[in-house]
């Protein structure tokens, strides 16, 4: 009798991982396929106003971002006053001309150059004098199509 | 020698590398979501001298001063009354376009202190240094609604005349942009470009 006997008759079958690598890469490419790495490390705060007319930007166009907003607790010696930030550093109202300028000048394609876009990624608590500096400099460097990013949701909330 | 088989690497550890890889991307990963109000700024000009004289009822005028508060035509108004306000004054159809037509679609008051034609009226939006950003944003929301709920409705009516039906503007410029649209895109824009013309977006911020 005892010969025939399993000894591990009782124990539960362990469960099968052989898969698990599999799925876990199937999420993994996934991830890798849907990520942007963030082009810039933001140093100010970003709460987006919200609206709801909003358009899509477009991707195939050239798209430069300017943000503002009060710098982000990291950077409180600065204080509470909207700055600009430019790439990965603060900047000043005089440098945006050079910003587009040399934004123009990185398009590959000569043909996109008049179609880039100026997304304006601004604090909702930030006030408009700084926004209106902002459009006056975009204006001089001949950047005329812009993209106030806003967040979806009821205007009439914020 | 006899051909000793290579032995069999162990793949026990692959999950957790992966799992690894999975982490880091789950934590990198913004799925960005970048849609906003578009706008076009005017050109920097030289200054002409011959001003353009253009009749004070084809002009609405929109002031958010430093306290985020709305003066519409110089009376104050709440943000949720401008989208009305504006329509009201962009439909209103009381004359004459430059062309001497008078507009046909118009289903507004056709009060004759109010805007001529909605080719000829301009809202005027102008806000002070002190404005935030937020107000800003939701009364150019609004302004943008107003054009768009006009075009809407002008769309509906125009649209299944020439076989594009059920299609308000918004979904009809979203058509035009769709590359999976399969209907005669050519049209559309026909439709499109004319509805535009019907209520061209007149807005002007002063500086």
């Amino acid at each position: 009798m005892s010969k025939f006997k399993s000894k591990k008759d009782n124990a539960l079958p362990a469960v099968n991982t052989a898969s698990l690598p599999d799925i876990v890469f199937m999420l993994l490419f996934f991830f890798m396929v849907v990520t942007v790495m963030r082009e810039d490390t933001l140093m100010v705060e970003q709460r987006l106003p919200l609206a709801d007319q909003v358009e899509k930007l477009e991707k195939k166009y050239p798209i430069s971002y300017i943000y503002a907003g009060k710098p982000s607790s990291g950077y409180k010696d600065l204080g509470d006053e909207a700055r600009l930030q430019l790439n990965d550093k603060f900047a000043d109202i005089e440098d945006i001309q050079a910003f587009i300028n040399a934004e123009r000048a990185a398009i590959a394609r000569e043909e996109l150059i008049d179609f880039l876009t100026v997304s304006l990624k601004v604090d909702k608590e930030a006030n408009m004098g700084i926004v209106g500096d902002i459009k006056k400099e975009l204006r001089k460097a001949n950047a005329l199509k812009i993209n106030y990013s806003v967040g979806t949701g009821s205007a009439l909330d914020n | 020698m006899a051909k000793r088989s290579a032995p069999e690497v162990n793949a026990g550890s692959m999950a957790d590398i992966a799992f690894l890889l999975l982490i880091f991307f789950l934590v990198t990963t913004t799925i960005p979501k970048d849609s906003g109000i578009n706008r076009k700024l005017p050109p920097m000009e030289p200054p002409n001298d011959d001003e353009v004289v253009i009749k004070q009822k084809n002009i609405f005028t929109v002031l958010i001063n430093g306290k985020d508060q709305l003066l519409v035509e110089d009376e104050l108004m709440e943000l949720k009354d401008l989208r009305k306000a504006a329509i009201e004054f962009l439909d209103n159809g009381g004359g004459t376009d430059a062309a001497g037509n008078r507009c046909d679609y118009c289903k507004g008051k056709r009060d004759a202190s109010s805007s001529d034609h909605p080719d000829k009226a301009i809202i005027s939006l102008k806000n002070e240094r002190e404005t935030s950003y937020a107000q800003y944003i939701s009364v150019q929301n609004e302004l943008v609604a107003a054009y768009n709920d006009l075009r809407n409705i002008r769309a509906l009516e125009v649209g299944p005349r020439k076989g594009f039906s059920d299609m308000d503007f918004v979904k009809m410029e979203e058509n035009y942009k769709d590359a999976k649209f399969n209907g005669n895109k050519e049209k559309l824009k026909e439709v499109i470009d004319q509805i535009r013309k019907e209520y061209p977006e007149k807005l002007s911020e002063v500086q």
